[in-house]
């Protein structure tokens, strides 16, 4: 029987032999991540069950992230509560606050390898597909099964065949593209399935920019969005991880639900406009519109490319003086590549602010929460109704080339025309 | 499983988790205090419309975003039973089958329910009474471990069981 590369992966991972669609499995979890949820609904969900115990420490990647360092007292005592539940069942893999955004630094440690099973208490758990593995969020009751049992019932989804062809011409990136996917198939576009990414377009694509579709594939609700393994994961992954691991390929005769085709070449800048990622315009249609804040940074958009071209946009000039630049890288690792390469210095010398790497202003909690109508253009996955501050305020989403373009000019402005 | 019945209250597409428990209310300790925050950005008067309700009529994609259990949580001490909608975010199912409220998958449209109607559902039979209407409305029924689940009271409560009983 033919399989695609979700089939393949849950098969290895559960006792049922033929897997199809729609089937229901339950599945042995390789890794489980787990951030501030762990203090804030998992130890009390956890405790119902009356176990002094968790399945297998050493499986537990626990890291702190949307609120670091802690801004507020409430944050401070949630994350004591997380780090006593981490102490007291053990886990062996506690990455403290000091490491960056969940989705950036569980992959920069090499614990997202192909063929593995990956879930964690987060949404946006889906960007390990790019590094050709199934990994996808769950809620605390869920995470508390795992602890307990290391299994997860799952529906086997239909896959959906995403095929790639062409290169993101100069001033587009990968962020472009996902967000004209979520555009067109819509918010609801991939409920529940899993998107499979092929093609050549998809091989010329960085792991970089991979890990911002993956990332986003959640917004069209599917449930793994997964790349095809190549060479530049091979050598990615070389430098990552000393464990081995197989590349797992669909059936030349795999069943898609259905097929979509992107040609790379011929996206251009796009933005989702307030309040729903789906709700997307070109950059012609915007272009103009009056910024307060330009963010860049977030499991999204927080990595070394998305760095470089802000740097190359933002060298040598001044943002705009009514617009606040906020830059995050989404890791310390990053931070410190930026640094060495003089990005951070470009950044500063724009009049940009940067900060220590969380997720604190994708989810408002701090460090560049919008006040009253204020609006923002923002590299981030999620423009809903006060997700970055006050009801007031508009998110407009885009690539990070779109981000430092608009802080330059103060207003949503296109890439292409200042690089 | 016993019969859910209530009066329902009508929601539109695309609720998101982030409307449901606005990001700023997540590190607040008390979780009836959070209560106080649900869905305020779409309607500030919705706890109190809602008091006397116990089932929740969505629309499509009901429960996209976060991860977050805080949002199913809040419907849990506001008292809903079950949440039908015409289609849900895979995360958010879960969540809500797991804490012992009934997600039922249905599409609808203003013939079969409007505001404040009184319903009764029959999650073993997949049917949906609306008393107010006189009407059956059938809807896929859940699979039978997730019937389980629910009438356990939620996947912890019978995950306890089991592992009490090894």
């Amino acid at each position: 029987m033919s399989l695609t590369i979700t089939e393949k992966i849950f098969k290895k991972h559960c006792q049922v032999k033929n897997i199809s669609p729609g089937n229901f499995i339950e599945a042995d979890i390789d890794l489980i991540m787990v951030h501030e949820q762990l203090g804030g609904r998992i130890n009390k969900e956890y405790e119902k069950l009356g176990i002094d115990y968790v399945w297998d420490p050493n499986k537990i990647f626990f890291i702190l992230d949307h609120w670091v360092p802690a801004p507020t007292i409430n944050a401070a005592r949630m994350h004591q509560d997380c780090i006593k539940f981490a102490e007291k069942y053990n886990f062996v893999h506690n990455m403290g606050i000091n490491k960056g955004i969940c989705h950036q630094v569980l992959p920069e440690l090499g614990f997202s390898r192909p063929g593995m099973l990956i879930v964690g208490s987060d949404s946006h758990t889906t960007t390990y597909g790019a590094f050709n593995c199934l990994s996808t969020g769950i809620g605390a009751t869920d995470v508390s099964v795992v602890f307990a049992t290391g299994k997860l019932w799952f529906l086997v989804p239909e896959s959906i065949k995403v095929e790639l062809t062409g290169r993101l011409n100069k001033g587009v990136m990968s962020k472009d593209f996902i967000l004209t996917m979520i555009g067109e198939i819509s918010t609801k576009g991939a409920l529940y399935k899993a998107l499979e990414f092929h093609g050549t377009g998809s091989s010329w694509l960085s792991i970089d920019s991979r890990m911002t579709i993956a990332n986003m594939v959640v917004e069209a609700g599917a449930k793994f969005g997964i790349f095809l393994p190549d060479e530049k994961l091979k050598l990615w992954l070389r430098n990552r991880t000393s464990q081995t691991y197989e590349f797992v390929k669909p059936d030349e005769k795999a069943e898609y639900e259905n097929d979509l085709n992107y040609d790379l070449s011929s996206i251009t800048p796009v933005v989702a406009k307030p309040s729903n990622p789906g709700n997307l315009a070109s950059i012609e249609e915007v272009q103009g519109e009056e910024i307060d804040q330009a963010f860049l940074g977030s499991c999204t958009n927080g990595r070394m490319e998305d760095l470089r071209i802000a740097a190359r946009i933002l060298k040598g000039k001044k943002i705009h003086p009514k617009t606040r630049l906020i830059i995050t890288p989404a890791s310390r690792e990053i931070f410190m590549n930026a640094m060495a390469e003089g990005l951070i210095e470009i950044f500063l010398n724009a009049g940009a602010v940067v900060t220590h790497s969380t997720c604190g202003a994708c989810i408002g909690g701090h460090l560049g929460v919008l006040g009253p109508d204020e609006r923002c253009i923002s590299s981030t996955n999620r423009n809903f109704i006060g997700r970055m501050g006050d009801p007031t305020s508009e998110i407009f989403l885009a690539s990070p080339a779109t981000v430092a373009a608009s802080a330059l000019k103060g207003k949503i402005s296109d890439p292409r025309e200042v690089l | 499983m016993e019969n859910i019945e209530g009066t329902i209250y009508i929601l539109g597409d695309d609720i998101n988790t982030d409307d449901i428990v606005p990001s700023y209310t997540l590190t607040m300790r008390d979780p009836n205090e959070m209560t106080k925050h649900v869905l305020e950005f779409i309607d500030p008067d919705f706890t109190q419309k809602i008091a006397q309700r116990s089932i929740i009529i969505g629309g499509y994609n009901f429960g996209t975003g976060s991860s977050r259990e805080e949002a199913v949580n809040v419907f849990k001490i506001l008292g809903i039973k079950a949440i039908i909608a015409k289609s849900f975010s895979r995360i958010y199912f879960r969540n809500l089958i797991n804490n012992g409220i009934a997600a039922i998958k249905c599409d609808w449209d203003e013939a079969l329910f409007s505001d404040g109607d009184q319903v009764k559902i029959s999650i073993e039979n997949g049917i949906i009474f609306n008393k107010s209407k006189n009407l059956n409305i059938q809807y896929k029924k859940l699979p039978q471990f997730l019937k389980e689940i629910l009438e356990s009271g939620g996947i912890l409560n019978q995950l306890k069981q089991k592992l009490q009983s090894n």
